[in-house]
């Protein structure tokens, strides 16, 4: 093995600032939005800009993109199993009214923290 | 046939060896991001529910601190990325040079988040019963700071996890056990600490831009 050179891949200096200017450039994206009103769509710009930083961290921070493919299958199957677990309680949270007559009101309408609101709606608790 | 010092017996070479311990993080990784999830799961059904409460409760919290803690988490990532650089590069003075900036940032996050808590804790905006503020409108506020306690909380650990690992790193790169050939234990280290600066990619716009 020779004694000079790593056996592993190196990563180019100049890679790692351009992935690190491009995270905070997008930072600065997703903060700006956030001052602008797009009803749902800031949710999802926010969470797009949030993957797109997230996926550049796990491809060359990471090394992802360089590495045996077989880490990247492992990390992208637990996003897929959240993916699951969150979709479908989400399927059955969004759907709960259609059955239960249930809308979701304070666990404890005379709480002191309601006492400078107008009023409380009434209603039971989730 | 001899054998580099670090090449334990059961595997056929550096490579091989190298290869299975990041293989063995990604699945400890893998965990992490599940348990993770689980508090993202609970976000998400709240949030559901109480939009609105959502909506102003977000309010309360500075958007510039946050943004000032995602700047210096990402560029702790950075240096922990170039120390491992420095390393394969034979260059042991320059990786603990990168792993010095990377626990000063790592700090300089963590006073962040203690000035955010205690304003938090002297308004009464607290988790569950300790809830006694009355400035949020809405149902149920306090549901979203048992959230925001919970899973900053958690990162918070993972912070300060990260940060004896790394130290522990930092003594080992001075003592020379680390070389272009042999630095698998910072690689497996910097996963940690990236896997940290991802969830609080998350977490920053969830709890400080979107309510």
């Amino acid at each position: 093995m020779s004694t000079h050179s790593s056996p592993y891949h190196i990563i180019p200096f100049k890679t790692y600032i351009t992935v690190f200017t491009a995270l905070l450039v997008l930072t600065v994206v997703t903060v700006a939005v956030s001052f602008v009103d797009l009803g749902s769509y800031n949710l999802v710009i926010a969470m797009l800009v949030a993957s797109i930083k997230a996926s550049l961290v796990a491809m060359f921070f990471m090394h992802l993109y360089y590495d045996n493919k077989l880490n990247l299958i492992i990390f992208l199957t637990s996003l897929l199993f959240l993916a699951i677990f969150i979709i479908f309680i989400m399927f059955d949270t969004m759907t709960r009214d259609n059955i239960y007559k249930i809308k979701a009101g304070p666990i404890n309408p005379s709480a002191k923290i309601y006492d400078n609101q107008k009023s409380s709606e009434g209603g039971t608790g989730h | 046939m001899s054998h580099p010092a670090h090449l334990q017996h059961h595997f056929s070479d550096s490579q091989q060896q190298h290869e299975s311990s990041k293989l063995g993080m990604w699945l400890f990784l893998v965990t992490e991001v599940l348990m993770f999830g689980g508090l993202f799961c609970a976000y998400a059904i709240l949030r559901a529910w109480y939009p609105e409460m959502f909506f102003h409760a977000h309010k309360v919290l500075d958007v510039m601190m946050g943004s000032v803690n995602t700047v210096v988490l990402i560029t702790s990532s950075l240096t922990m990325a170039l120390s491992i650089h420095a390393i394969q590069n034979n260059n042991q003075k320059a990786g603990v040079k990168y792993l010095t900036v990377t626990l000063i940032l790592a700090s300089v996050f963590l006073i962040i988040k203690y000035f955010e808590y205690s304003h938090k804790i002297h308004l009464g905006q607290l988790p569950g019963k300790f809830y006694t503020f009355t400035g949020i409108e809405g149902n149920n506020p306090h549901l979203f700071f048992s959230m925001y306690f919970l899973m900053t909380g958690l990162h918070g650990i993972h912070v300060v996890g990260g940060m004896a690992v790394i130290y522990w790193m930092m003594r080992r790169m001075k003592r020379g056990e680390f070389s272009s050939e042999y630095y698998t234990p910072v690689e497996i280290v910097g996963l940690f600490w990236h896997l940290v600066d991802l969830i609080w990619i998350f977490l920053f716009p969830l709890f400080y831009l979107i309510g």
